[in-house]
């Protein structure tokens, strides 16, 4: 396009906004992984003992297995004893009793972050937990949900004041030994989200989690379990950031969800973890493990997600519907620049009689990058009039980039249906030329081009979400005219 | 207002304008008459700044201005507007956010404040009645799933939301019916003013009964081989390009 090179220059210099460090005292393991560390962990978690005993039997595990390679990703193998595998902030007591107890430092981060856990709490009507390095330094809210009856804390609080729940529930929809992440995950985690919904209730609020990596260092490995009782409902949101640095930094996630008869999860994600410099320097490795279980009748779980940020990701977030007539949901925008990598997408397990799933997955590429589609739809013997719907659309920008598309089907059940539609195409000269004869930037054109072709995604998130979304996609994209 | 000097143009290394001169002023309203392939579209999408085009001799100037430095967006904030002829569809894009980009785009190069959502859609229904599009159509995707006369009278909406100085019209009137070439008709007439200058690209002359042109000039083999006033038109009508020993292959008509 005509658009000069100092043009494209100076935006690609534009950075990474979330991209600074906090300066605060913190308390980091040495990097260095074995049984003592875990032991260190459990013990400065004060958690019970089966808690350390489940963590030793992943390690255990996990020490067995061998990192996955069939993503169509690559990156320099990850040295896991180099890593940190615990760092908090340093505080007089043991746990913020509440906000007014969180270090003002902490405090200013969330604000620069657009998340002030203040305002918040009274503004938007959102309850927040807010994940900062390993430990969960504030959660919003916490009484009028109390009131709904729900929980909302953070994990570590979860094991020691709900041991019922979490030992009923941990680790059956993600077990240690379902991958190499997963296990060493369920090792190690530190921190992370645990909600319960009761019967019959519907969360009065939305639900959200900010996790930041603020560390030099250290990996992240937070563990989020949800649970839905019967008839109930809830909505969750997710959203993460990382700053600058050169070194790559790991983020294993795992998270669980589990909806009983007649429950519906609504789970949405805005993952902008440092993605790296333009040369590809840098940035988070995003291993994460997101499976939710139907295993109630007529449950439903729908997972909405827009990934932007991340060097490299490799996630497929789930659902295994179990439950008669239960319905799964996976709604995708997935963009990569520079050198960033994707491989994602998602699993839909039929297991159940008539249960539906829907999956639409926006891949956008531009720059060098690459994004890949991967999605499994498999129908079990009891699958009887199941359905599935499959749509991948790609989108590529300049011709330097690369989108690839891997769906497997399998079917045990000859009364299963499945459609699947994929679609390839470019921002094309016609419309960049359109938008511009009306006087619009490239860059905005290019912005509004592609904020059009995740239309169907963006409408599932919740409302405030989806302006932060379409901006996101407006700041991950610039430089990408050239 | 316009004035074009000797242009000469290229697509893909072959030579389409071959020395173009054409001065129009405010206020007046032009057509170009010539068959398929005579270089009428290459014409207007040159002037709107399309890449896709290498102006290879000649100058074009806008009010003294140099219209040839200018990026086809910069160009369009000076007064440029183009009336595609097969305007693309941008899926997803509601014509409504697309439309008040571009009046705001236009807003802020005036050093006017943008407008909100509530005033531009008023702004934007009042407009659409104008040329008898339902104000539902504002909904929808850029141009998604339109007919080729809707199309048509979006793209007439937009020149009369963006009050260009100079509106060039691509066959404007292809593909339309007669209802809706009286609609697209009054659109434009509706443009017509003392600072305005409208520039039709045509093939056949029924759109300049409708849209009555100041000159006529009749484009062939990249070059105007001659001007007149309306009745040059007529005269093709009459007669045939072949009259001008102009050989035109299309017989569509």
């Amino acid at each position: 396009m005509a658009t000069t090179d100092n043009e494209v220059k100076e935006l690609i210099k534009r950075e990474y906004e979330h991209g600074f460090v906090t300066e605060i005292e913190a308390d980091t393991f040495e990097p260095g992984l074995n049984e003592d560390v875990i032991a260190r962990l459990s013990a400065i978690k004060k958690e019970p003992e089966w808690m350390l005993e489940w963590r030793l039997k992943a390690y255990r595990r996990w020490l067995e297995m061998e990192e996955p390679d069939w993503a169509h990703v690559g990156y320099p193998k990850v040295d896991y004893n180099s890593i940190s595998y615990y760092s908090a902030p340093k505080r007089k007591e043991d746990m913020p009793q509440s906000l007014d107890e969180v270090d003002p430092e902490l405090l200013k981060t969330y604000e620069k972050l657009g998340i002030p856990l203040h305002e918040r709490e009274k503004l938007a009507g959102v309850a927040v937990d807010a994940v900062f390095d390993s430990v969960s330094v504030a959660t919003t809210f916490k009484e009028p949900l109390a009131k709904a009856g729900v929980i909302f804390c953070s994990i570590s609080e979860a094991v020691r004041d709900y041991p019922e729940l979490v030992q009923k529930y941990l680790g059956t929809v993600v077990p240690h030994g379902d991958n190499f992440f997963a296990g060493l995950n369920s090792a190690v985690f530190s921190d992370g989200t645990f909600v319960y919904v009761p019967k019959g209730v519907r969360c009065p609020m939305e639900l959200s989690t900010y996790f930041r990596i603020n560390a030099a260092n250290t990996g992240q490995f937070e563990r989020t379990l949800i649970i839905a009782d019967e008839g109930s409902y809830v909505s969750y949101l997710e959203g993460c950031t990382a700053p600058m640095r050169d070194e790559n930094q790991l983020h294993a996630a795992v998270v669980e969800l589990v909806a009983l008869d007649d429950a519906q999860i609504k789970y949405s994600t805005v993952q902008n973890w440092y993605p790296g410099d333009e040369n590809g320097k840098g940035g988070i490795y995003n291993f994460v493990t997101k499976r939710g279980a139907c295993i109630g009748k007529n449950s439903k779980i729908s997972w909405t997600q827009v990934e932007t940020g991340s060097a490299v990701t490799w996630k497929y977030p789930s659902c295994v519907l179990r439950g008669e007539n239960s319905v799964g949901e996976f709604y995708s925008v997935a963009l990569t620049h520079n050198y960033q990598q994707a491989d994602t997408g998602t699993k839909m397990i039929h297991l159940g009689k008539n249960t539906r799933s829907t999956i639409i997955s926006k891949g956008i590429s531009a720059g060098k990058s690459s994004n890949a589609y991967r999605g499994l739809v498999k129908f079990g013997p009891g699958a009887e009039g199941a359905r599935n719907f499959t749509q991948c659309d790609s989108l590529l920008i300049g011709d330097r980039c690369g989108a690839h598309t891997f769906p497997y089907i399998e079917s045990k059940n000859k009364s299963a249906i499945v459609e699947h539609e994929a679609t390839t195409s470019k921002v094309s000269d016609e419309q960049m030329f359109l938008c511009r004869q009306r006087g619009i930037d490239p860059e905005q054109a290019v912005s509004m081009i592609v904020n059009g072709f995740c239309k169907e995604v963006f409408k599932e998130l919740p409302m405030e979400f989806a302006v932060e979304a379409g901006k996101l996609l407006e700041v991950s994209l610039e430089g990408s005219v050239g | 207002m316009l004035s074009i000097k000797n242009l000469h143009a290229s697509v893909e290394g072959k030579e389409i304008l071959k020395g173009i001169n054409l001065e129009i002023k405010a206020g007046e309203v032009h057509a170009i008459m010539g068959p398929n392939g005579s270089g009428k579209s290459t014409l207007s999408q040159v002037l709107a700044g399309n890449d896709a085009f290498e102006v290879t001799e000649g100058e074009v100037t806008l009010n003294g201005d140099n219209l040839l430095d200018l990026e086809t967006e910069e160009r369009a904030r000076e007064g440029i507007f183009l009336a595609f002829q097969y305007p693309v569809e941008i899926p997803g894009v509601s014509n409504l956010q697309f439309l008040r980009t571009a009046v705001n785009a236009m807003r802020k190069h005036k050093g006017q404040d943008e407008m909100n959502a509530a005033e531009f859609m008023k702004l934007a229904k009042e407009v659409s009645k104008q040329v008898d599009l339902d104000p539902a159509f504002l909904k929808r995707g850029v141009n998604e799933g339109f007919s080729g006369g809707e199309k048509k009278r979006n793209e007439i909406m937009q020149a009369l939301l963006l009050q260009p100085k100079l509106a060039i019209l691509d066959e404007t009137d292809s593909g339309l019916d007669i209802d809706a070439l009286k609609v697209v008709s009054d659109g434009v007439n509706a443009l017509r003013s003392e600072d305005r200058a409208i520039l039709m690209v045509t093939h056949y002359q029924r759109l300049l009964n409708h849209i009555v042109p100041d000159y006529v000039h009749v484009l062939a083999g990249g070059k105007i081989i001659k001007s007149g006033g309306r009745e040059l038109a007529l005269e093709l009508e009459e007669k045939g390009y072949g009259w001008l020993g102009i050989k035109d292959d299309d017989t569509s008509n």
